[in-house]
């Protein structure tokens, strides 16, 4: 029997991803939501100051996803568990890098997309302007989700299939995200605020070699997080 | 190690740090800037070398734990974790107590201590991983994996806080590097291996033997399982 290629397994479980997450649009709507919450009480915690918060909403974005992609993590691999899916589909057989590839991409494109969504937000609620382009920030959001998305996914597995998992995710990825957050956050906000001193590039570069480590990393080492 | 050789070793241990804490507390001279506060050196250098030494163990056993699985080095890899995390705490600690007076503060978002920090909390982590997974070849297997995944991230978490703190002043501290502190520290280096090779061993043994009971005994209740241990 020929086992499908790569790309061609990828490509069906990701759609397999957002076709679950379409049918069940209820979750897009309370992570949406959750988002949403998390940037008012920000907000709230620190105050009417409008230029604090227009100076912090980089990091207030990244935050916000951040917390956010915890519980889709969760989620995403909640819906496998309860289906044992995961075991399923490794007896098809499908190649675990695809099975890894597919979900971090599909929960890479999840956040992106909430990303995306909280920007006219945080104009909004805390008067952002967008100094640099909307092609930067696009940029930034995309390579930010992928450098979440990738340890998320790995750990996501592993976590769900451990006691406490709601607390054991975020207590493991929190700590390796750090780089990420930095290089997320601090970009944003020279979108935001402008970039005189052409400091940009290199965060996105710090971005990309995460990103690149990362992905490098979870293909490699997922397979071993799933056998049996 | 034979038991006579463990015992040795320990009293080997106890006669670098009792010489060690009198070479580095009456034998070195005072810092001419710092005064005595800098002796505190001699014992928070060596903990964190210590700690990156434990650490760099890690990464080395759940590397070669992934290439051929044995439960030897999955108990090596819990002693190296839960030990470099004993000896990277008492490196922030004195650090700590150290900046105040020579720093004015107790911390400061300076790389290195910045990456210990989460470090820390990356290895804090990886035993609270170990803790709630109870079929040991899996617990072995992920947390081969996860240990792996925070030792590559030191070096990206080093260089991503050293840009973030581009834009702020950095800490100076003036070294001066007289000949007798060298040795005091070196000393005190080679005291806190010993006491690193004496918790190593402990660790391993306890785990090594747990790993045991758990596949031979893999049914006892959890709780059961902490009242033989």
């Amino acid at each position: 029997m020929r086992l499908p290629g790569l790309v061609a397994s990828t490509w069906v479980l990701f759609k397999k991803d957002l076709l679950l997450e379409w049918r069940s649009r209820a979750r897009v709507n309370a992570l949406l939501f959750f988002s949403l919450a998390t940037l008012l009480l920000f907000s709230f915690a620190l105050g009417p100051d409008t230029a604090l918060l227009r100076r912090n909403a980089g990091g207030y974005l990244w935050l916000a996803l951040l917390l956010a992609s915890v519980l889709a993590l969760g989620e995403s691999f909640r819906v496998e568990r309860e289906n044992a899916t995961l075991e399923g589909l490794r007896l098809v057989p499908v190649n675990a890098r695809s099975i890894f590839l597919a979900k971090a991409i599909a929960n890479a494109a999840l956040l992106a997309a909430l990303g995306v969504l909280l920007v006219p937000v945080l104009v909004a609620l805390l008067d952002v302007r967008i100094v640099l382009s909307w092609g930067q920030l696009l940029t930034l959001i995309a390579l930010g989700c992928l450098a979440i998305a990738a340890p998320g996914t790995l750990y996501g597995a592993i976590a769900s299939h451990a006691r406490a998992r709601d607390v054991l995710l975020p207590l493991l990825l929190f700590p390796i995200l750090i780089p990420a957050l930095v290089a997320a956050a601090k970009g944003t906000a020279l979108v935001f605020e402008g970039d005189p001193m052409g400091q940009f590039p290199s965060w996105v570069a710090l971005l990309t070699s995460f990103d690149l480590i990362y992905w490098g990393l979870g293909v490699l080492l997922f397979p071993r997080v799933v056998e049996e | 190690m034979s038991k006579p050789l463990r015992i040795g070793f320990v009293l080997l241990a106890l006669a670098l740090l009792v010489s060690g804490a009198w070479i580095g507390l009456a034998w070195a001279p005072p810092d001419r800037e710092m005064g005595h506060v800098q002796r505190i050196m001699y014992m928070h250098v060596p903990s964190a070398w210590m700690a990156l030494l434990a650490a760099t163990m890690n990464f080395g056993t759940c590397v070669a734990y992934l290439w051929k699985a044995s439960w030897k080095k999955d108990a090596f890899a819990e002693a190296t974790a839960e030990v470099g995390l004993l000896f990277g705490t008492i490196a922030i600690l004195l650090g700590a107590i150290w900046g105040r007076p020579t720093w004015g503060v107790y911390w400061a978002w300076d790389p290195r201590l910045t990456t210990m920090a989460i470090l820390l909390v990356a290895y804090a982590g990886y035993l609270a991983l170990r803790r709630f997974v109870d079929d040991p070849d899996r617990r072995a297997v992920w947390s081969a994996v996860v240990g792996i995944i925070i030792a590559v991230d030191v070096p990206v978490v080093y260089f991503s806080v050293k840009w973030w703190k581009s834009l702020h002043q950095v800490q100076s501290t003036p070294k001066t590097v007289d000949p007798q502190m060298v040795l005091a520290l070196r000393w005190n280096a080679f005291a806190f291996l010993a006491v690193l090779i004496i918790f190593l061993v402990a660790r391993y043994r306890i785990a090594l033997a747990s790993r045991m009971r758990e596949t031979t005994v893999p049914d006892a209740p959890s709780g059961a399982r902490e009242a033989v241990v």
